[in-house]
């Protein structure tokens, strides 16, 4: 139940923060913050209370799981489960939804009711997509999210409010939209395949398709958080939107909604579709390696000192694409401290540009120069998180970079090569920000005060978290381990060995007994068309409680999936590359034979 | 023969009818405003009670049938008309006109929307047909010195008679080809017949002319922001739902019940219509800046999304229909509502600049506004986004991924125009307070408290039917049978 409390403490909190706000607009930013703050005990509170139970070599990920009715006609339950994943995710969410509101306390004073309303359910939104594991429920807190986001940005917003509201809304949802014809496609293909009807997350897990249509269907989900991201193509939003918002409003889209979508491509892309996500991996890592470096560029051409941070946004998420497709366990945990280090990182410079803007009205950084003389405090604060964003080592960024490329240099050498170019890249762009307005020449007289306590208390936080997690990032990386120890990758023969429920089939026993043992190779497989294919090699799992098997051959022509002989087994066809097939046998339980 | 039972399975259609004569009578004898609304009130809840009374699944005569999704659809529009009379008394009252007339020719409108809706003959159809057209052309221009009502009344006259013209002939064609009127009789003949005869494809497609004339889809759709802004915000308000739900119950019922969808042609002919009108209904609202005709446009893609469940053929389409039929009544009622909570005696508040900083002078009603344009934005939350999504099921069932991908595009169009009101409703921050005194006219939704309520209830439904829609589901399942 803490899942569930944990939304509606956010959600009651929002209501009463609306009521409350016009009387008093005091008390209502208390009650978001200690509705934020109560969230964030609860979930560290039971972090801790399970990280010692947390193995590290295990596969058993998740840690709460509650399901009750919802919709019972389309099969849509209110399912949610949390795992190492989600719950750092959380974590984070909480962490920075507490400081969002603690920024706004002096910057937003119009209609502050309504604003903490919308925080806090923007907050609730995205802990429902941490945690939901239905795809209709998860889709429902997709687009809850975007309401709030859209009414902070509109309202709040800087000089361009409008344009930018607009085209964040209208990006998201229309991408948004195609996510939900793929989760409808995914239902009825699972529902004709198994006559089961379901959106849930684990039932749908292990769907098979036919042709095309798992790739199609991943373009769908794809392309909805590729937009959320933003990943190069879908990026026109990102400037607009990030440097209109108000501070509160980019520390959430910035640091928390990018990350819904990291968390959307690791949770449902790989695991629905293992081998459509394997044939375009090359395609989204050059995506994020372009927009590693186009990023980098575009953010050292700005003079809008929040247009700077919103670009090198987005060069950071290209890390997190190189990361998420290279397949490799070290590229998996250098995903996931990405996710966290950059929600930090680039909080913290977005605060920092709040702050500055608050001071000066501008965030032109050509009319700033040579700050730090008169604001030191937030000189040096500034430098650290502008060390951290280009990757200096003892900073979280670092270690995630690190591990990123490292995984990604197993998958594809040149490619990893060309988004390390990326870190020096960063270090310009970077630099810039702290050349330009701390230190350089004087443009103009300004009166400047340094950080209040109120913003060191939150920039204090924020130091403490990334230097936590660059010199001790373990518990992270223990904590999301059994994740990771789920997620398909590259080397892995039988990867697809998690999609098959054991009660369906059992196993490769034809194959032995056809005579073939582990490993053994040549033969012919007889298809109910009685046309013969040449089998390379045919794989048996070496492990005996789930007997299964894999053969190899080379053949494109074969319609997926296959009834073999007179058996009614099935066999399933895995694209290795762009030529090569990997066929998987599965017999029925009911029925034997097939293989010769 | 017409026996006792059979009466009684038409009960529903017997008392809205009886109800207009009494009503007529009643201002023979004197002239009560009051009176006319109450007995227009009671009149229909009392029609609505009947339908539990009534048996489904049973043809009362050749020219009726009586199943499920025709009750389903009676009583959605028994509601809607109870719905806008309540919406109608004090707008007619703060008018200083006579109005007890209004109410014989809104009851002659359900009479004939309700008939409609069970027809399974093209004589019946056509004469429902007719007895809500008629009365809807005397009901657009009832206030006859507003701007444009007359004008608006003829306008529709005109093009309702030749869309009529057009499906009149439609029916002789088809006619000619079977020898059928009655849709069982033109069914079983186009089965026995495999070879699909010119004349009766000719035939339906001038059918289709006057249904999609009717229902304001592309290209039939030219009436529509006239009439719509020309019509007062209630009769708008009543021609959008009542008016359009009936003709679109009876084209499912044509052309489930005849097959007509089975034909390559004709489905490709409605697909095309699907398309253009949720493409081009989304479109022409962009830069619209009176209220009415957006929600014109927006009515007409509406229409569009749901002839998507309609070009689904099958069971999850009616059903997918019926729960978007439901879910846009309530949207379209709502969203009229406010705008004639936001009228006085000297007009409606048509003008989207209207509602500029309407959430800081009337934070309520501007919430109510809110949810209704995400629900027709399809919003999860609200109700407009199930009901999408069961469209979007219905499409996926029957692998119609062109039109899903058509409505999901469109939607996003729509969206960018719901939004821009929205926008507006939350902007203006400290402009509004000296500006707004000088408006001494008391709105109507100030004075009415049926209004309020009315609005309350629909805006608690648009949110129970987008959080949990298991009631109204199950509702619809129960009862939805005979159709498919």
């Amino acid at each position: 139940m803490i899942l569930v409390y944990l939304i509606i403490i956010l959600m009651f909190g929002g209501l009463l923060t609306w009521i409350v706000g016009k009387r008093n607009p005091l008390a209502c930013r208390w009650i978001s913050l200690l509705a934020v703050l109560t969230d964030l005990v609860i979930i560290v509170a039971y972090w801790i209370s399970i990280y010692d139970k947390v193995e590290i070599t295990s596969k058993q990920s998740w840690l709460v799981d509650i399901q009750t009715q919802w919709i019972p006609q389309f099969g849509v339950t209110f399912h949610f489960a949390m795992d190492g994943l989600s719950l750092l995710m959380t974590v984070l969410t909480l962490f920075l939804g507490a400081l969002a509101v603690i920024v706004s306390w002096k910057e937003i004073n119009e209609r502050v009711g309504f604003f903490h309303f919308n925080m806090l359910w923007l907050l609730a939104g995205i802990l429902g997509v941490f945690l939901s594991v239905d795809m209709l429920l998860f889709y429902f807190f997709w687009e809850v999210m975007l309401v709030p986001m859209y009414f902070i940005l509109a309202i709040w917003g800087h000089e361009n409010r409008k344009y930018a509201g607009m085209k964040f809304f209208l990006f998201t949802q229309l991408s948004g939209l195609l996510m939900l014809i793929a989760i409808i496609g995914l239902y009825f293909i699972h529902g004709n395949n198994t006559g089961q009807y379901t959106f849930d997350y684990f039932a749908l897990i292990g769907t098979s398709f036919s042709g095309t249509t798992g790739f199609w269907l991943m373009c769908g989900f794809l392309i909805a958080f590729l937009v959320k991201l933003p990943a190069l193509p879908f990026h026109s939003w990102l400037p607009d939107a990030y440097t209109q918002s108000p501070t509160g409003g980019s520390v959430i889209l910035a640091g928390l909604m990018s990350k819904t979508a990291a968390y959307g491509i690791l949770r449902f892309v790989l695991p629905f579709f293992p081998d459509a996500s394997q044939v375009i991996a090359p395609v989204i890592i050059i995506i994020g390696i372009a927009g590693i470096l186009y990023g980098a560029k575009l953010a050292y051409a700005q003079t809008d000192l929040k247009r700077m941070i919103a670009f090198s946004s987005l060069s950071h998420m290209g890390f997190i694409l190189v990361g998420i497709f290279s397949f490799q366990a070290l590229a998996y945990q250098g995903t996931v401290i990405e996710m966290i280090a950059h929600g930090i990182s680039i909080s913290a410079l977005f605060i920092v540009a709040g702050a500055i803007n608050a001071r000066t009205g501008s965030r032109d950084m050509n009319q700033m120069g040579r700050f730090w003389e008169q604001i030191p405090k937030m000189g040096g604060i500034t430098l650290i998180f502008v060390l951290a964003t280009l990757g200096l080592p003892g900073l979280g960024n670092f270690i995630a970079e690190f591990l990123i490329l490292a995984g990604a240099f197993q998958t594809n050498m040149v490619l990893a090569i060309i988004a390390t170019l990326g870190l020096v890249a960063s270090m310009i762009y970077a630099l810039v920000i702290l050349q330009k307005i701390f230190q350089g020449e004087r443009k103009k007289e300004w009166t400047l005060s340094d950080f209040s306590a109120r913003e060191l208390t939150v920039m204090g936080s924020l130091i403490i978290a990334i230097v936590w997690l660059g010199i001790y990032p373990q518990p992270v990386i223990k904590t999301v381990q059994p994740v990771i120890n789920n997620m398909k990758m590259q080397d892995d023969a039988f990867y697809y060995e998690n999609r098959y429920q054991p009660e369906n089939y059992n196993s490769s026993e034809v194959i032995s007994q056809s005579g073939i043992d582990e490993y053994a190779s040549g033969g012919n497989i007889i298809f109910n068309q009685s046309s013969a294919l040449p089998v390379k090699e045919i794989y048996t799992e070496p492990s005996a409680a789930t007997k299964r098997g894999a053969i190899l051959f080379h053949s494109t022509e074969t319609p997926y999936p296959v009834t073999v002989g007179s058996d009614g087994g099935l066999i399933e066809m895995h694209p290795t590359n762009m030529f090569n097939y990997q066929l998987v046998y599965h017999s029925s339980s009911s029925k034997k034979g097939g293989v010769k | 023969m017409i026996k006792a039972s059979d009466l009684c399975l038409l009960l529903p259609q017997i008392i809205v009818a009886v109800a207009a004569i009494i009503v007529m009578l009643s201002i023979a004898i004197k002239r009560s405003h009051l009176f006319s609304y109450i007995f227009t009130l009671v009149a229909l809840a009392i029609a609505f009670i009947s339908i539990y009374y009534v048996p489904a699944e049973t043809s009362a005569t050749s020219l009726f049938v009586i199943d499920g999704f025709g009750l389903f659809i009676t009583g959605l529009i028994i509601c809607a008309a109870f719905i806008v009379t309540l919406m109608s008394y004090h707008y007619l009252k703060v008018q200083e006109i006579k109005s007890e007339e209004y109410y014989i020719l809104l009851l002659l409108a359900t009479l004939g929307s309700v008939t409609m809706v069970i027809s399974s003959h093209f004589i019946s159809f056509f004469l429902s047909l007719e007895v809500l057209s008629v009365s809807l052309f005397a009901l657009i221009a009832y206030l006859k010195r507003k701007d444009f009502a007359i004008e608006s009344g003829i306008k529709y006259l005109v093009l309702a008679a030749v869309s009529t013209s057009f499906l009149l002939f439609g029916v002789a064609l088809i006619y000619a080809e079977t020898g059928h009127m009655d849709l069982a009789g033109i069914s079983a003949a186009t089965t026995a017949n495999t070879s699909e005869g010119f004349l009766l494809v000719a035939g339906l497609a001038l059918v289709i002319v006057g249904i999609g004339f009717k229902m304001a889809l592309v290209p039939f759709h030219l009436w529509t922001p006239d009439i719509y802004s020309g019509a007062s915000a209630p009769v708008s308000a009543f021609v959008a739902t009542v008016s359009k739900g009936a003709t679109f119950a009876f084209l499912l019922r044509l052309f489930y019940g005849i097959g007509g969808l089975k034909n390559e042609s004709t489905w490709l002919s409605f697909a095309v219509i699907a398309a253009a009108s949720m493409l081009i209904g989304n479109w022409l609202a962009l830069r619209q800046q009176n209220i009415k005709r957006l929600l014109a446009y927006s009515s007409i893609s509406h229409l569009g999304y749901m002839m998507v469940a309609f070009l689904a053929m099958n069971q999850t389409g009616v059903n997918a229909a019926a729960f978007y039929l439901v879910v846009y009544f309530v949207s379209m009622l709502a969203a009229f509502g406010t705008v004639i909570y936001l009228s006085d005696k000297n007009g409606e508040a048509i003008n989207v600049e209207d509602y500029r900083g309407l959430f800081w002078r009337k934070p309520l009603l501007a919430a109510v506004f809110t949810v209704v344009l995400l629900s027709l934005a399809g919003i999860p939350l609200t109700a407009g986004f199930l009901g999408k999504f069961y469209l979007l099921t219905a499409g996926a069932s029957a692998g119609i991924w062109t039109m899903m991908i058509i409505l999901v595009v469109s939607s996003a169009i729509g969206l960018f125009y719901y939004l821009r009101v929205v926008a507006i409703m939350f902007s203006g921050k400290k402009e509004i307070a000296p500006e707004a005194a000088p408006t001494p006219l008391t709105l109507i939704g100030e004075s009415s408290f049926p209004l309020k309520l009315i609005l309350g209830v629909l805006f608690i439904l648009l949110l129970w039917f987008g959080i949990y829609p298991s009631s109204l589901l199950s509702v619809l399942q129960q009862m939805i049978s005979g159709i498919f």
